[in-house]
């Protein structure tokens, strides 16, 4: 009998790998949090895109709860995730864009077609904010508390559904602190 | 008009297999629990006739393919007007659909094939193997009829063309990779069919391992040659030279290798010495299991890989409660009904028996070495753990050392004996081989690289080890002989199976040891007129143009390639542009060489006149894939041995699954 | 600009097999041979986080391109290469590591194979241990000769 119940554990051990495997399907792969979650914003010294001359820093997301939201001309899914943006600005929420990896005049052009949430927007154009914020491609956006820690991520397009789900709620719950 | 119902035809032949395998999982299989001759009887024409319509069905979709029928949506996906006919019919695994149909033809095939060589074996036991490959061919069937119709229809609203077969795969390495990976994947379902239907009938004796052994060498061999192709095609085709990236997807192909050669040698041991047996079951529903396991991980998009297949939850979900059912019921049948251990078979250390299990415990930990580092990132994140990457650092790491410590354990294997083997006498044999492969490889780096290389010293001194004991085992067994070829002559293809075998893991090390520490890649910008040297070679740029193929355009470069002064050969790598999907790929130019590979992979236009190269000196790569194939070809060599045709005698002597293991070693 | 949306809509329409196209070639110059090799190796083994399963020296994704280029910065800055991994790791989380390191939740992955050569050598000990003392009653010296001699026919047939 002891023998028998030895004989069993190969069975326990893949029944352990299919709950795993199971439960990975419910798993996105792709799906990550940001590493900066908790951090303060990385800091940076660059112009506008609104005016070349004029030079912006970290201390732009401070005092306010912000969303940052990376973005460029040459993204497709950018523009289709504008109305939402929009709509989240109509609610009072302060937006603040990085125009990534764009030329201005391609900047202005997106902004001008699908409208202008954004405060200000910082120009990078060779990505070096992108690339500290950890941004692998665009659209990203990212919840900046009042004083300029990073608390919240989503990668990708935003839904109408994700505004009401999970972005409304941080906002509110990173404002009442 | 006939050619319009194609499609239908097909799909109606698929349900016609389907109920056949319904049937053939079920009546002979309540046969033997009955004792009803006719019912057993049912398996063999089943087999045949559940393999006819298979080929019906999958003969209708190639013919959907030539015909250009994109009102198939598994047609319109995959194909296109333009796409030359070859790459059409090969178009058909192309992607998920089709080559589950694949798969479920070649499981098809694999039961006929053992329905019609199974005339030595008794009436029960066929039915028993026949019925639990039906089994999981209904599996499959239900998988492409439920979840991955080939034959669905795009009607009314069908598209004008195709969106082309997937450059990637327009290419000859990618047409019959596929199918030597599914036929080595799906024959595994034999040795499995064998172990539940061996569980099941209670008759584990000798015999049973020598009907089992050949499937199983026979599956692996194609495993083995299927994985060759599919490093060989990453190499060529995705122009950065690199053979081997631990990918998810070659790990699922080298779990059921991993196992697989495990199980052949456990099989030995269990044949010649009747010990090992329920070890033996399990590795065989292992092996088959890690098949269908490396199935779910690419179908169902759990992990991310370069190769992974479109992902769909349905299908994910269908394919776990498969395996599930497959794997839970075959251990829980394991767990019920493996037969008693017999201490009784006696062996030392030192004696083959020994060594053979040394090589199965090393084989299970690779094997888990591998599962462990492809599904660990899916663990962490399933518990909340956050995302990590095991890649190619980890699985070297821990895979090299592990080879290394199986090598030592192959130089001795051969040359001991069965049961008992005296240390000394062992030692006495190999000393020189031991001596001679340490010294040779501690010279060769300072003859081939001009200084002295620690790793390659070390790699080389694996396969040395074993080629040279090898070859003193060899001179063992022939000196006695008449005359050499009479000695040579008188060894068993079984024999010559594992020199060859074992040969090609050799040839394998040399390759992966030499093209590991000297390749020499260099990243060049060159205008046409100019020229740079890598590895004593010269290449110099003549000029681009460009050219259109049947379905691209092509920028090419032509590349003069001289060695000291006098010009050898001509190179001329591409850049296409596939027209279909817009999608970009290089064409490398390859100068393939027994002992060198020059690799050249043209880049971008730099602007000025010139543009970007990587050319690459890769020493011994062939041998990569040449070891490949002569472990092959051992194990395709130790299936003809003669004694797998004495079956039929020894079958009919009454034997039950605890024979002593002095009677089965006379036998 | 084009060419990304060519790559996006590639991207998009692959739906079977993901774009693993055009191997990106740049060429650099370096300080040493070393430095060139160091370059290499991080490229290998810091994994693209834009793609689906590719370390940044075999991708084209701009993102992989990116980090190369301070890759090869930092290299030329003379940081070590535990430093560009903590570079990495800071921006792109432990993700882009295909070299996990040894923490509290990959002891598992680092610590089972050893245990198990551990116990494997355990396991054979004990068994042959077993099967030795077997081998040694049961049958007598004359029974075992013979016995030896059948059960390793092959070798001398």
């Amino acid at each position: 009998m002891k023998r028998r119940l030895f004989l069993l554990i190969p069975l326990v051990l893949f029944v352990v790998l299919a709950v795993f495997l199971y439960r990975g399907l419910a798993l996105d792969p792709s799906a990550r949090d940001s590493s900066l979650l908790g951090q303060s914003f990385p800091s940076f010294t660059l112009s506008t895109l609104e005016d070349p001359e004029r030079q912006v820093d970290e201390s732009l997301l401070e005092g306010e709860v912000t969303l940052v939201n990376v973005w460029g001309e040459w993204c497709p899914t950018c523009k289709q995730e504008m109305p939402q943006l929009l709509a989240l600005e109509k609610r009072g929420i302060r937006l603040v864009g990085v125009d990534y990896k764009d030329t201005r005049e391609k900047g202005h052009e997106f902004l001008e077609k699908f409208g202008n949430p954004f405060e200000i927007n910082v120009f990078d154009p060779e990505g070096t904010l992108g690339f500290d914020l950890g941004v692998y491609g665009a659209p990203e956006t990212f919840l900046v508390d009042a004083e300029g820690i990073i608390r919240y991520h989503h990668t990708g397009y935003i839904t109408p559904e994700d505004i009401e789900q999970t972005i409304m709620p941080e906002v509110e719950k990173w404002r009442a602190d | 008009m006939l050619s319009k119902i194609i499609p239908e035809l097909g799909h109606f032949a698929l349900i016609l297999a389907l109920l056949m395998a319904l049937v053939q999982a079920v009546v002979p299989m309540a046969g033997t629990l009955t004792r009803r001759p006719l019912w057993m009887a049912f398996a063999k024409p089943l087999a045949s006739g559940q393999f006819l319509f298979l080929a019906i069905a999958y003969l209708c979709l190639t013919t959907s393919f030539l015909l250009d029928d994109f009102s198939v949506a598994y047609v319109a996906n995959n194909s296109n007007s333009m796409l030359p006919w070859y790459y059409k019919t090969t178009a058909v695994w192309g992607s998920h659909e089709g080559s589950v149909l694949l798969w479920s033809l070649m499981l098809g095939g694999w039961g006929f094939a053992v329905s019609q060589c199974s005339s030595q074996l008794p009436r029960d036991m066929v039915a028993r193997v026949l019925s639990v490959m039906g089994m999981v061919c209904v599996g499959f069937l239900l998988f492409v009829l439920i979840t991955s119709n080939p034959f669905e229809r795009l009607l009314p609203n069908m598209p004008q063309d195709g969106a082309d077969l997937n450059p990637l795969l327009q290419d000859f390495g990618l047409v019959i990779h596929p199918p030597m990976l599914y036929m080595g994947y799906v024959g595994f379902s034999v040795v499995f069919a064998f172990a539940i239907a061996g569980l099941i009938g209670g008759r584990l004796d000798a015999a049973w391992t020598r009907w089992a052994r050949p499937w199983t060498n026979l599956a692996w061999a194609f495993l083995t040659v299927g994985i060759a192709l599919g490093s060989w095609w990453a190499y060529y085709e995705l122009g950065w030279g690199g053979w081997w990236f631990w990918d998810p997807v070659e790990n699922a192909s080298l779990l059921p290798w991993l196992a697989g050669t495990a199980l052949i040698h456990s099989l030995a041991v269990t044949e010649k010495r009747g010990s090992f047996k329920s070890w033996t079951l399990l590795l065989a529903i292992t092996t088959f299991s890690l098949s269908l396991l490396g199935t779910f991980l690419v179908r169902s998009g759990v992990l991310t890989s370069v190769h992974a297949f479109a992902n769909d939850p349905a299908r994910g979900t269908f394919i776990l409660v498969l395996l599930g059912l497959t794997v839970g019921l075959s251990l829980l049948v394991f767990a019920l009904r493996a037969p008693r251990v017999s201490h009784s078979i006696g062996f030392t250390w030192l004696s083959r028996d020994a060594l053979l299990l040394v090589n199965n415990i090393l084989l299970v930990i690779m094997t888990v070495t591998v599962l462990l580092g492809t599904v660990y990132p899916l663990l962490l994140d399933a518990l909340g753990l956050g995302k990590i990457s095991v890649g190619p650092p980890y699985f070297n790491a821990l895979f090299v050392p592990l080879t290394g410590l199986l090598c030592v354990f192959m130089g001795l294997g051969p040359s001991s004996r069965w049961k008992q083997m005296s240390g000394r006498e062992l030692f006495k044999r190999l000393l020189g081989a031991g001596i001679a492969s340490v010294v040779i490889a501690a010279v060769a780096p300072l003859v081939y690289g001009g200084q002295w290389n620690l790793w390659v010293s070390l790699g080389l001194v694996m396969a040395l080890w074993i080629v040279l004991s090898l070859g003193r085992d060899l001179f063992d067994k022939v000196r006695n002989a008449s005359s050499l070829g009479i000695g040579l002559r008188r060894l068993s293809p079984a024999y010559w199976g594992m020199v060859v075998g074992h040969l090609g893991l050799a040839v394998t090390i040399v390759g992966v040891t030499m093209v590991s520490n000297y390749n020499i890649e260099r990243n060049v910008r060159l205008a046409p007129g100019e020229s740079v040297e890598v590895a004593g070679y010269t290449f110099a740029m003549q000029g681009l143009r460009e050219r259109r193929g049947p379905n691209f355009i092509a920028d090419t470069a032509t590349i003069d390639v001289s060695r000291n002064g006098e010009h050898r050969f001509t190179m001329q790598p591409e850049k296409r542009l596939y027209l279909a999907r817009g999608m970009p790929m290089t064409d490398v130019a390859l100068r393939p060489g027994l002992l060198r590979d020059l690799y050249v992979a043209l880049g971008e236009d730099l602007g000025d006149g010139s543009w970007a190269l990587r050319i690459q000196f890769k020493p011994f790569v062939r041998w990569l894939w040449l070891g490949a194939l002569l472990m092959a070809a051992g194990g395709m060599l130790a299936v003809v041995d003669k004694r797998y045709r004495r079956v039929k005698r020894r079958a009919q002597q009454p034997v039950t699954s605890d024979t002593s293991g002095f009677k089965e070693a006379q036998a | 600009m084009a060419c990304r949306l060519i790559q996006a809509l590639a991207l998009l329409l692959c739906l079977s097999w993901s774009a693993t196209t055009l191997a990106a070639i740049e060429v650099r110059e370096f300080d040493s041979a070393l430095q060139k090799q160091r370059y290499d190796s991080l490229n290998g083994s810091l994994r693209c986080p834009k793609c689906e399963n590719q370390a940044i020296g075999d991708s084209e994704s701009p993102i992989a391109g990116d980090m190369r280029e301070r890759v090869y910065q930092l290299l030329q800055d003379g940081r070590s290469d535990i430093e560009i991994q903590n570079y990495m790791t800071e921006r792109f989380g432990d993700f882009v590591l295909y070299n996990p390191r040894l923490t509290g939740r990959t002891w598992l992955l680092w610590g089972l194979p050893a245990g198990l050569v551990l116990l494997g050598a355990i396991v054979i000990g004990f068994i042959v241990r077993v099967r030795r003392r077997a081998s040694n009653h049961a049958l007598s010296a004359a029974e075992r000769e013979r016995l030896d001699a059948l059960v390793n026919r092959e070798r001398t047939q």
